[in-house]
């Protein structure tokens, strides 16, 4: 493997190709490779186990988790209000669900992203006089405001007796979607458009405006970048993001949802991915997601699968703190997160056998 | 440099490891066994009432395959999944298990009843909600897989009113609903804020949230408009944590009526004597632990050194009995199917078609040496619950004992409520409603 990551004899002679996507051969391959697996194959190999409760969840996190790294990573704005965003965007997909009953399901989740967005840029309005930790704080009013939104006032919840909603059937083009198959794919083909926009975004002129804004605001002001437009553009894109994962969340996911469903804890817990998963990186938030979703569920199923016979409290308790010692360790280990554990271990690669 | 690139690498190691180590496959079930998986909360703020009940639940499982070789000869396999009472652990617990051919799942949490009453009828798979759960699911003809069985959130609501109206009429008296800002505490509304037009009390409803150790701000309302009565509609910590409170503001404990889920040992002890007097609905049963069935746990499982609980005292306990009783519906309703057809493994479908014809009279009841702690029962397709009673049980300081005689709710009352909400589902969901006269 070491061999053949080497870029050795790959020249760039056009703007294009000095500019494309993934500039390293090896990277493209292993992308296609990667989409290739995830498409053609793995709906074949895959057990309804994986596909529901381990490769769903994670793939729909990411795509909140990326949404939340744009505004964080990118924009170094720091927001508590994630779970609230999320929220947006599900109750919007549900409310148009269950009052236009003939609208395309993509249709909800875009509209759902759009209801996302506007509430994300009136949340996002403070930052342009606060940053750091008031920020924060003030997104975390976002939080509070939402979850009692949805849980007192019964409009939003179709009157539903137990503050408890489900999702209609799903169905795009009058094709029912209903396999956990068919929703990974819907899943998957959504999260990979969407990942692809904010790879684009993040490298295009906005994208460095937003960093700009993220290493110095004084700065970016000087040399010509609106502080209003970027802060706010930023906002509205990673509420889009946001609000779609949560309409996600809670027609394939969930089914049936209520409030405590995007709690501050979900909001916590999406920080904590794009903390642990690198700030400022896309590949960083899959692997925060990762990380915070799947790794439970592993340390959780570990001892049983080994045959160690421990009692269910035990297990528990094991995985809070192996979980709790792991993100200590990756973090002593590798502050800037995964992201930059994963680009040192290429760095390595590239230099060896004369790593430094 | 060279180490800090160790670590690293190491880290990476780590990272790869737990994403493999996810993906492994579970071990399949042998196929002379039905499998009854056991979704529990022994962590978190909610193991207080998660563990007896849990511990329950397994004993009676135990005490099948000891005692009697299993049901009519099938032994009955098991597993437990810990839930933390957390929606998304509990539909990741049921995803898990659910390859194992589970005939019913008992969710002991009414926000993964709802998240699985989605689920359960694609996978042909029956939800037992002894106690909990949607209400409107008694409607067997729109939900075909849910059981509510031995009572439904506004039974309880509905009795609790019935009991305190018999003090005296309630018109122009406040009562106060303290309840978890959840499915399940807001499960009661619908039929307390009816009855409340009907009988002229008001209502006051003051939320908790999740896990509920902060309620100083509830209890100074409550302090502030003296209800006459407080219904509380806890779990876990919030109960205990609901009844100290009453006792900083002295709010009279014997005004306060919990329902079934806030009426058990873990929710008074930590207050002791203190909490003297308060009361709560005994859903058809209390803390007996000297019938039939609890000599046999002693005798078949933990004088073997077999049993689930960690002491032997726990044997008997409120929710222990609730969870033994869950188990044993369970367990019923697969003997049912075995009965018609035939003494095999069963699967969900089958065991569904037993639980919808369950009939447990007053013989069965002996028989199952559960005597004087559970209402004859009998579920129909209209009627998923099978029964409708409970009575009120109070604690006295050391222990609790039956204060009132068994109510009835009111199905005059209940009864359109439940065909309107289900109805309402029906549409959301496109399900067509089965016609009861015609279901076997």
């Amino acid at each position: 493997m070491t061999v053949i990551y080497r870029e050795t004899g790959q020249f760039k002679t056009t703007y294009a190709s000095d500019q494309q996507l993934f500039p390293i051969l090896q990277d493209r391959v292993f992308v296609i490779g990667f989409l290739v697996f995830a498409f053609g194959v793995l709906p074949f190999i895959g057990t309804e186990y994986l596909f529901l409760a381990i490769i769903i969840p994670f793939l729909i996190l990411s795509l909140a988790a990326i949404g939340l790294n744009i505004l964080v990573g990118y924009c170094g704005q720091v927001s508590l209000g994630t779970g609230a965003f999320m929220s947006i965007g599900a109750y919007s997909a549900y409310n148009l669900a269950v009052r236009v009953p003939d609208l395309n399901l993509l249709v909800v989740f875009i509209l759902a992203g759009v209801f996302a967005t506007i509430v994300g840029v009136l949340f996002g309005i403070p930052s342009l006089r606060i940053k750091g930790f008031y920020l924060a704080v003030a997104t975390l009013a976002a939080q509070f405001f939402v979850d009692w939104l949805f849980a007192r006032v019964k409009w939003f919840t179709n009157d539903s007796s137990s503050g408890n909603v489900s999702a209609p059937p799903l169905a795009i083009f009058g094709y029912a979607i209903q396999t956990p198959v068919q929703q990974y794919l819907l899943v998957l083909a959504i999260v990979c458009v969407f990942a692809l926009i904010a790879r684009n975004l993040t490298r295009g002129a906005i994208g460095r405006s937003w960093m700009a804004t993220r290493d110095m605001d004084v700065a970016a002001e000087v040399i010509g970048i609106r502080p209003l437009h970027a802060k706010l553009s930023a906002f509205a894109v990673s509420s889009f993001f946001i609000g779609v994962a949560g309409a996600l969340w809670a027609f394939i996911r969930l089914g049936s949802w209520e409030p405590l469903a995007f709690d501050v804890n979900r909001s916590f817990q999406l920080l904590f991915m794009v903390i642990i998963g690198g700030l400022g990186s896309i590949l960083g938030s899959f692997l925060g997601a990762a990380f915070i979703v799947i790794l439970p569920l592993a340390l959780n199923q570990l001892p049983t699968a080994l045959g160690i016979p421990l009692s269910t409290a035990m297990i528990s308790h094991i995985e809070f703190m192996v979980f709790g010692a792991l993100i200590v360790f990756f973090l002593i280990v590798e502050p800037h997160g995964l992201a930059r554990l994963w680009a040192i271990g290429k760095e390595k690669l590239r230099l060896w056998p004369f790593p430094h | 440099m060279k180490s800090a690139f160790r670590i690293k690498a190491a880290a990476l190691a780590v990272a790869v490891a737990a994403a493999v180590g996810g993906i492994a496959e579970v071990a399949a079930q042998s196929s002379n066994e039905i499998f009854v998986p056991v979704l529990v909360y022994r962590t978190g703020p909610y193991a207080p009432n998660g563990v007896p009940w849990a511990d329950g639940f397994v004993d009676y499982l135990k005490l099948v395959n000891e005692r009697d070789g299993g049901v009519n000869g099938v032994k009955i396999a098991y597993e437990e999944c810990e839930t933390g009472y957390a929606t998304d652990r509990g539909v990741e617990c049921y995803e898990r298990l659910k390859s194992k051919k589970p005939v019913a799942f008992s969710p002991l949490s009414t926000g993964i009843t709802y998240a699985l009453t989605e689920k359960a009828p694609g996978d042909k798979i029956v939800l037992v909600t002894a106690g909990y759960g949607r209400a409107d699911s008694v409607d067997g003809s729109v939900f075909q897989w849910n059981f509510p069985m031995m009572g439904t959130y506004w039974d309880g609501a509905d009795i609790l009113v019935q009991h305190v109206k018999k003090k005296g009429s309630l018109k122009g008296k406040k009562i106060a609903l303290v309840y978890h800002d959840s499915p399940y505490g807001k499960e009661p509304i619908p039929v307390l804020e009816e009855l409340a037009k009907r009988e002229g009390f008001e209502l006051i409803k003051l939320p908790v949230t999740h896990p509920g150790v902060e309620q100083k701000a509830t209890w100074l309302q409550i302090r502030q408009q003296r209800p006459d009565y407080v219904f509380l509609w806890g779990w876990g910590v919030m109960n205990s944590t609901a009844i100290k409170e009453a006792i900083s503001v002295s709010y009279s404990r014997s005004q306060i009526y919990g329902v079934w889920w806030a009426a058990a040992e873990p929710d008074v002890l930590p207050a002791e004597q203190a909490a003297k007097g308060y009361n709560g609905l005994a859903m058809g049963h209390s803390a007996e632990h000297d019938r039939p069935i609890h000599r046999d746990m002693i005798k078949y499982l933990y004088d073997k050194g077999k049993g689930t609980a960690a002491k032997k005292d726990e044997v008997g306990s409120v929710l222990y009995n609730r969870g033994m009783l869950s188990a044993m519906l369970t367990v019923e309703a697969i003997r049912k199917a075995q009965e018609k057809y035939g003494k095999r493994v069963v699967t969900g479908e089958e065991v569904r078609w037993g639980a919808e014809n369950l009939n447990l009279d007053t013989a069965r009841i002996k028989a199952l040496g559960v005597e004087g702690m559970f209402q004859p029962l009998h579920t129909s397709c209209r009627d998923h619950g099978g029964v409708h009673k409970a009575s009120i049980h109070t604690w006295d300081g050391s222990k609790w004992s039956y204060t009132s005689d068994m109510y009835e709710s009111d199905a005059k009352l209940l009864r359109p409520m439940i065909e309107a909400s289900s109805k309402k589902y029906a549409g959301e969901k496109n399900i067509p409603p089965r016609d009861c006269g015609k279901a076997s």
